[in-house]
């Protein structure tokens, strides 16, 4: 679908429902959407920590995978299972890397997994949502929330932009603060194909 | 400033002589820790730091130091020491006071041209800038080497110089260590040796 058809189809979709408003993609109705996804591996699972007097680590998680339902009627008890594995984590620095892994922060030899379950899912615009759920890191659960935008919508697949922050603290990895941040970032984009 | 030779340090030499050599003290025990294989990696992350912090601190007071030493002071060689001997203390004085600076400006160009670009946040306060060096995993390993060799250099050379320094004081009964201790304390010193028979 070209860019111009795309604006027409939100054009049309929010001029037949108001409340809809201006999206960057064609908004699919809910009942088209919904149904189970697979997190796919062409999902990208990127973070940033931030340091002083600038820049700061960036990288991703190459191994995960998840599920998600998204609830025709009732978005708001929408589920999203979510699992890593902080053994994949690559910066670019096999230094920071091998850091990240030992105990000092993600400690993978005692802990294999990341996991993160859904409890709510508010919709918060058109396009868009903000789910709550409990992550799970090192032993130590915690209540976070991402911020989910709908990038792209096919027959099959459907993609979001979810971001978020996450404090280190609460999962007992604040090594290095203050240098470097408490928070991080997180900036993911999760495709889901349907099951 | 007048270069008159004076026969004792003045107070401002004595201070910077005490606190850089506390300062290497600990800082060799803590580089020596720090780098172990065994120890555990988030105590060494932050004992890396409180290195970086207390060696940049070494490195003010040492420039200071260096400065104040080669343009201010100047003291009489000691009474009774031969023109070799006060040859070999005087090197070995500008040997030291130079190490002082090198090493921790050693240490300072290991953290400029790690790629890992660790920023040196000194005392948790204000952030030390890297110099303005190319980075590189090589230069690292090189400039390591660098600051590990000056740095257990200093380590042998400190000794020599304090068992120079105590020999005075116990066999030579001379004042070269009293003279970098504050007034007070040296008069208190040589009247307790003056009351020996
Ligand atoms: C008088 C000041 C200093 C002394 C006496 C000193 C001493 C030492 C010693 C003994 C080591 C261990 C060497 C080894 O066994 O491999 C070490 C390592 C180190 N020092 Fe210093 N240091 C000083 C200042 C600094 C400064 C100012 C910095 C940086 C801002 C610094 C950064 C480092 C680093 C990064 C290492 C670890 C190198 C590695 O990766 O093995 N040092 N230092």
């Amino acid at each position: 679908m070209t860019q111009k058809s795309v604006l027409l189809a939100t054009l049309l979709l929010s001029a037949a429902f108001p409340a809809v408003g201006r999206s960057a993609v064609e908004v699919p109705s809910l009942s088209a959407a919904a149904g189970r996804y697979a997190i796919t591996p062409k999902s990208n699972i990127g973070f940033a920590v931030d340091q002083v007097g600038g820049g700061g680590i960036k990288g991703r998680f190459g191994k995960f995978s998840g599920t998600f339902n998204l609830k025709a009627g009732d978005l708001a008890h929408s589920i999203v299972n979510f699992e890593l594995q902080p053994e994949s984590v690559s910066t670019g620095q096999d230094r920071v890397d091998a850091f990240l892994r030992s105990g000092a922060v993600f400690d993978t030899s005692h802990f294999e997994k990341i996991t993160f379950r859904s409890e709510r899912v508010e919709q918060t615009g058109p396009d868009s949502a903000h789910v709550s759920g409990t992550l799970t890191a090192k032993g130590h659960s915690s209540p976070e929330s991402f911020d989910v935008k709908l990038t792209s919508f096919g027959d099959r697949s459907i993609a979001f932009n979810v971001s978020g922050k996450i404090f280190r603290s609460r999962y007992s990895m604040d090594v290095g603060t203050p240098i470097y941040s408490n928070v991080v970032q997180f900036d993911m984009m999760i495709e889901g194909q349907r099951d | 400033m007048p270069r008159s030779a004076a026969d004792r340090y003045d107070l401002l030499t004595i201070i910077l002589h005490w606190l850089i050599a506390a300062l290497i003290a600990g800082l060799l025990v803590l580089g020596f820790v720090m780098t172990r294989s065994s120890i555990d990696p988030a105590l060494s992350f932050s004992l890396f730091q409180w290195h970086k912090s207390f060696g940049m601190l070494a490195l003010l007071l040492a420039a200071v130091r260096l400065l104040h030493s080669w343009l201010v002071v100047r003291v009489k060689p000691t009474d009774g020491m031969g023109h070799a001997e006060h040859l070999a203390a005087r090197s070995m004085h500008h040997v030291l006071l130079l190490l002082a600076v090198a090493v921790p400006l050693a240490g300072w160009l290991i953290a400029s041209v790690s790629p890992l670009e660790i920023p040196t946040f000194a005392f948790n306060t204000i952030v030390i800038p890297h110099l303005p060096v190319p980075k590189s995993d090589a230069a690292e390993a090189w400039w390591t080497t660098v600051h590990a060799v000056l740095a257990y250099s200093t380590l042998a050379l400190v000794l020599l110089h304090s068992l120079a320094a105590l020999h005075h004081h116990y066999h030579r009964h001379d004042g070269v260590l009293a003279r970098m201790f504050p007034r007070r304390h040296r008069s208190a010193e040589t009247s307790i040796r003056e009351l020996k028979p």
